[in-house]
């Protein structure tokens, strides 16, 4: 466990890609096997399942800590982290364990079938007996997922430097659904096995966003251009009768979208497809609210099944006959997903293709971009037509064109305590739009909430506004004078029950501080929902 | 109802009985300040009675202020009001205000922390009827590991710093912080270099306290000397041209905020120390449980929570609104804050 945390810490606070990588690889060389399939899998999101449930954590911490449980719980908040809180609030102690991190998280595997007094006991001897970090680490393992930038693709470096086993093969071994309790070592590195594979989805391969003029990408008959679809993004695997769609998040979530079922049978096996899932309503896309009803839900029932049918828009083909082709040609790979969409598309399946598109020139992708609102796009995707399937982000093959946002004025009225990070900063802010009531007073309404976009600079200025302004205080919150005006972006926006304005924007965040406007010359909820598509 | 000894209003905590402010945010005529940070120790009040170790600090932020020094303990009356100032060891010449009329006795601290630091006056506990305290870390988030330890693991930084021939750069409040640092540092593993800014603060403490030797980096500074050294900087410097001059370094930056792991990897600080001028959870509880108060205020910092908390253990505990804005490596908010001017800051 010791030098589990000691790596979690040099990871933790460090924010130089080098110095992670090589205190990953150190790791890897002097760690057990048991112990580096463990971390394998923390890092990679795949922890044990949860012994205790946080409610009791708090609990529990918070009768350690000799503290009521809403001081607790304001602690958390402001602390932004549960597995943290609990290490700062514990009186501390200046011990380390000798246990190693397996026998941890085998105790923990063990801990869930316990009883609560067994549980409490558990956590409640090693809080004591564990120093700050070891005591957030042990905690973190508990609660979940490690967040502390390490991706996926920098943890294979380090793991290839260590092994010396190729990247691009262990990054395509790790992927899918291996338990790391019933795997070794060598069977999830260092061995190769064809068996494994049957699932196995191949590493994305992502654009970057075009920085310069679309012109600087050269002669526009070396690219193909295609929208970009605001869905999930997909790979839909059909080997040995087995159908298998994995979403980018490296998640397994076939039996999320029981519609895509009836590939089998149709879609020839050793056929794997790259795609963007889509919410099809009424012969249209929907918006991603739609989309949103279908991610979150275990349980898929007819009648959702009906209401928010899905579709798979394919863009690539990555393996065909059962081979391999991501180091083919994009073109040849497009023929051949072309020829497979032409043999298929008289049996009804939910199964598109994105339309490819060759440009004569630089300008007409300024008129292709103007349509995609109306296409429900996000804006525009370039891929060189002689360029292999890459893995992860690399720049070069792939650009995205993004539209540029949505954008409104809108008034600060409300401000919370950031978290974490942003602790002791009010930096968390609501915004309201204007609405005429049924009086015909015009008041201000809540639309959205923002809370990045400014500078460090301007984040001061706007909290010591804050706290010179504050009309009311609820806990954590305070409305504030209204007066400060911001523009607010947006990438996506829907009419919804659930939101007071009747609208709910996707991603909003502050474009800039509108200094030149007062809050009378802010927009209004009516202009808001001018903005809805179709 | 009786009139309050001191009350808050819109320019600071106003003592109608003698006729003057504690630490007001507004200029006012008369004005009785308890350290030199910026945001106690405002510009423009008329007069400025203070502790007498403040007066070549404030003055050298301030100008040619009138203003008028006081020892620990001495006390004077104004109107039948008894003030006195007593050490409340956040910074050099920090102190508590005492103020007694008709045997009630209030005190205000300032900012303040429990442990002795070793350079300010060490904070004494004063009994008291009503307590007006900081809440800057006023969470159970917050406990301190003693000074010692924290310098030990300073000087070991450096040390290994200086090993791998890299400058280490260590963050510090200018007025406080820095000379706290430079205090407890090694002198033997290495030289000491200041920022301009550190450098003017620290020879104005130097007239008053001991410090270790200090060297000014200038543009003549060779890139050699630095080489294996210690800077002492403002948070400001952080991502400045000034910095690049130590290439290669790694920077450490002290302050109680770093007890959170965020608040490190926002300011994209290499290493943290937790070390705070402030008092932490403990240290607030078990000095106003000293003080033998029954009355709290709590002016800045996690105020709604503290105050909550010490109700629920039976004080008599209030929040008051104030415009003290803590000093703990936020960047040196502070300073800017004098030259920002908010439109609509006067709502």
């Amino acid at each position: 466990m010791k030098y589990f945390a000691e790596l979690i810490k040099t990871l933790d606070s460090s924010n130089k890609t080098n110095i992670k990588v090589d205190a990953l690889t150190q790791y890897f060389r002097r760690a057990s096997d048991t112990d580096k399939v463990w971390t394998i899998a923390i890092l990679s999101h795949r922890r044990p399942p949860r012994p205790v449930n946080t409610t009791l954590l708090r609990l529990w911490a918070a009768e350690l800590a000799n503290i009521p449980l809403w001081l607790f719980e304001d602690s958390y908040h402001i602390v932004g982290d549960l597995a943290e809180t609990i290490a700062l609030v514990i009186p501390a102690s200046k011990n380390h364990s000798e246990k190693t991190l397996t026998e941890f998280v085998e105790e923990m595997i063990l801990l869930k079938k316990k009883t609560d007094t067994q549980k409490k006991e558990y956590l409640h001897n090693n809080w004591l007996s564990l120093n700050y970090y070891e005591r957030f680490v042990f905690t973190k393992l508990i609660t979940g997922s490690f967040r502390i930038g390490v991706s996926q693709k920098l943890m294979t470096r380090a793991l290839s430097k260590a092994t010396g086993v190729d990247e691009d093969i262990l990054a395509y071994k790790l992927m899918g659904d291996w338990d790391p309790a019933n795997i070794s070592f060598q069977d999830l590195v260092l061995e190769e096995k064809a068996q494994d594979f049957l699932s196995k989805p191949y590493p994305f391969y992502l654009a970057y966003a075009i920085e310069s003029e679309i012109e600087d990408l050269g002669d526009v008959s070396n690219w193909s251009t295609e929208h970009k679809w605001d869905g999930i993004r997909s790979q839909t695997i059909v080997r040995n009768d087995q159908l298998y769609v994995w979403s980018r998040g490296e998640e397994l979530v076939t039996d999320k979208y029981p519609e895509f079922n009836s590939f089998l049978g149709v879609i020839p096996n050793g056929t794997v497809i790259d795609g963007e899932i889509l919410p099809w309503i009424e012969d249209n896309i929907g918006s991603f609210n739609d989309l949103q009803t279908r991610i979150g839900r275990k349980v898929v029932t007819p009648a959702l099944l009906k209401k928010t049918p899905v579709i798979i828009r394919a863009y690539d083909l990555l393996e065909w006959n059962g081979n391999d082709i991501r180091n083919l040609p994009y073109n040849e790979r497009r023929n051949l997903l072309e020829n497979l969409y032409e043999q298929v598309k008289n049996f009804q399946l939910p199964l598109q293709i994105s339309e490819r598109i060759q440009l004569k020139d630089w300008k007409e992708a300024l008129r292709e971009k103007a349509k995609a609102r109306d296409l429900r796009s996000e804006g525009l995707m370039f891929k060189r037509n002689d360029s292999t399937y890459g893995v992860g982000r690399k720049k070069g093959d792939w650009w995205k064109w993004k539209l540029d946002p949505f954008s409104i004025d809108a008034v600060l009225t409300y401000a919370m305590r950031g978290s974490g990070r942003r602790a002791n900063l009010f930096t968390d802010y609501t915004f309201a739009l204007w609405q005429t009531n049924d009086d015909g007073n015009k008041e201000l309404v809540t639309f959205a909430k923002a809370y990045s976009g400014l500078t460090d600079a301007e984040f001061r200025m706007v909290d010591d506004y804050i706290k010179k302004n504050t009309l009311e205080r609820f806990g954590p919150v305070r409305s504030v004078t209204p007066k400060l005006v911001f523009e607010i972006g947006f990438e996506g926006i829907a009419f919804s029950g659930r939101h007071k304005s009747g609208v709910a924007t996707r991603f909003p965040r502050i474009l800039r501080w509108r200094h030149d406007k007062t809050i009378e010359e802010a927009n209004t909820i009516d202009d808001l929902k001018a903005m809805i598509p179709g | 109802m009786k009139q309050p000894l001191l009350a808050f209003n819109d320019k600071g905590i106003y003592c109608a009985q003698a006729d003057l402010y504690l630490d007001p945010w507004r200029a006012v005529p008369k004005a009785i300040i308890t350290h030199g940070h910026s945001d106690h120790a405002r510009w423009g009040h008329g007069r400025y009675i203070t502790h007498h170790m403040n007066v070549p600090i404030i003055k050298h932020r301030l100008g040619d202020i009138n203003v008028t020094g006081k020892e620990w303990g001495e006390t004077f009356t104004i109107n039948g009001v008894a003030f006195s100032f007593h050490p409340a060891g956040h910074i050099v010449g920090s102190s508590q205000v005492r103020v007694e009329y008709k045997g009630e006795i209030w005190v205000f601290t300032g900012d303040y922390k429990t442990e002795d630091d070793g350079l300010s006056t060490p904070y004494e506990v004063i009994k008291c009827h009503t307590f007006i305290t900081e809440n800057t870390f006023g969470l159970p988030c917050f406990k301190w590991t003693p000074q010692q330890e924290v310098m030990n693991d300073i000087n070991t930084w450096w040390t290994q710093n200086k090993a791998e021939g890299q400058t280490s750069v260590l963050f510090g409040y200018t007025l406080g912080k820095a000379q706290r640092l430079l205090k407890h540092l090694d002198p033997s593993i290495g030289r000491i270099f200041t920022h301009g800014a550190v450098e003017n603060m620290t020879n104005i403490i130097r007239t008053m306290v001991d410090l270790p030797e200090t060297v000014l980096i200038t543009p003549e500074t060779k890139k050699e000397d630095l080489q294996g050294s210690i800077v002492l900087a403002p948070p400001s410097a952080h991502g400045s041209p000034w910095i690049k001059r130590m290439t290669p370094y790694v920077t450490g930056t002290a302050s109680g905020w770093m007890a959170f792991r965020g608040a490190r990897r926002r300011r994209a600080i290499d290493k943290g120390f937790v070390l705070s001028d402030h008092c932490d959870w403990t240290g607030l509880l078990e000095s106003i449980q000293a003080t033998g108060a029954e009355k709290i205020i709590c002016t800045h910092g996690y105020s709604d929570i503290f105050s909550a908390y010490l109700r629920e253990l039976g004080y008599d505990a209030r929040t008051e609104q104030s415009q003290y804005e803590g000093d703990e490596g936020e960047t040196d908010t502070k300073e800017s804050n004098e030259t920002v001017t908010m439109e609509g800051g006067d709502l």
